[in-house]
């Protein structure tokens, strides 16, 4: 099923992409380095929307005690630390032409750069961990507490007084920029969110056989030849 | 290049030669960087998979390939 999953972000992502360049006009403020956003803006919210999905399959596996949903969450953390990275390279590579600096420490800055903290914690954690079921426990503890910090990433820029921009698009109002723009930056969306799907179920089918080696279904598919 | 000028600014973006599409405006340097930093993380993370999905089978191999006269005979 991964394949589908690349396969779909591609073709969105060669969609957005052509929409982007060819089709969004030039900013009127600030240029042409406003097409960061096509990237920017879905890595960024990847970054935090993967951290809430990391943190719910962490609780569920806790609170329920099932092991696929905390090997659900181990496999969507690399890629949210992933995603944080990028939106952290992208957000300097954007700001160095707008605001004159790479890196301010500003809220919405500050808090992104966190929540990377928080996805190496959660990694570093598991990994220091012997026991897998320990390393889940703790891990969804860590991440439980993290979760804090989502909001204060998504309201940083209303909260203070931010150099990073306000949203320009949300769930209240309608998005200010042209329409255009917001077409490449939703089809873009899809495109990262598509990939971050493919990425974690490609990273869990691995989790599994890492832990599973000496389950009866791991023979059987091994002695079926369906294990390459 | 029109830069500046507002009036010049057209709603449709016509980049006129390939040349002033790799310029962007002047922001060539951050606007590809940009593309070409998510272009090498995800690289490298597909590799990262590819490689993790590797190792996995190789030890279940390692695991149970050896494993497997002792059981066949204790088992089955």
């Amino acid at each position: 099923m991964t394949p589908w999953f690349f396969a779909l972000a591609a073709v969105l992502a060669a969609f957005g992409l052509y929409v982007g360049f060819f089709v969004a006009p030039t900013d009127a403020t600030q240029g042409e380095s406003y097409r960061i956003i096509f990237i920017h803006v879905p890595a960024a919210w990847m970054s935090m929307f993967l951290y809430l999905v990391m943190a719910c399959w962490a609780a569920v596996g806790l609170i329920m005690n099932t092991r696929m949903s905390s090997m659900m969450a181990s496999a969507i953390a690399p890629t949210g630390a992933l995603m944080t990275v990028l939106a952290l390279i992208t957000g300097s590579l954007w700001g160095k032409p707008t605001w004159g600096t790479y890196w301010v420490w500003d809220a919405r800055l500050t808090s992104e750069l966190v929540l990377l903290f928080l996805y190496l914690g959660f990694l570093a954690l598991q990994a220091a961990i012997d026991d897998p079921r320990r390393a889940d426990k703790a891990g969804a503890v860590l991440a439980l507490v993290g979760v804090i910090n989502i909001p204060i990433i998504y309201f940083s820029v209303q909260w203070w007084n931010t150099l990073h921009q306000g949203s320009s698009v949300s769930l209240t109002r309608s998005p200010s920029m042209a329409a255009t723009m917001l077409l490449g930056m939703l089809l873009m969306a899809l495109a990262f969110w598509m990939y971050s799907i493919g990425a974690a179920l490609h990273r869990v089918r691995s989790i599994v056989l890492e832990r599973e080696r000496r389950a009866e279904w791991t023979k059987e598919l091994l002695a079926q030849g369906r294990l390459k | 290049m029109d830069e500046g000028t507002s009036g010049a600014r057209k709603a449709q973006v016509n980049w006129g030669s390939w040349a002033n599409f790799w310029a962007m405006g002047g922001y060539g340097f951050y606007v590809w960087g940009s593309y070409a930093t998510v272009v090498a993380v995800i690289a490298i993370e597909l590799w990262l998979l590819r490689a993790r999905r590797s190792t996995a089978v190789a030890e279940v191999k390692a695991t149970n390939l050896k494993q497997e006269p002792m059981q066949t005979a204790g088992v089955r």
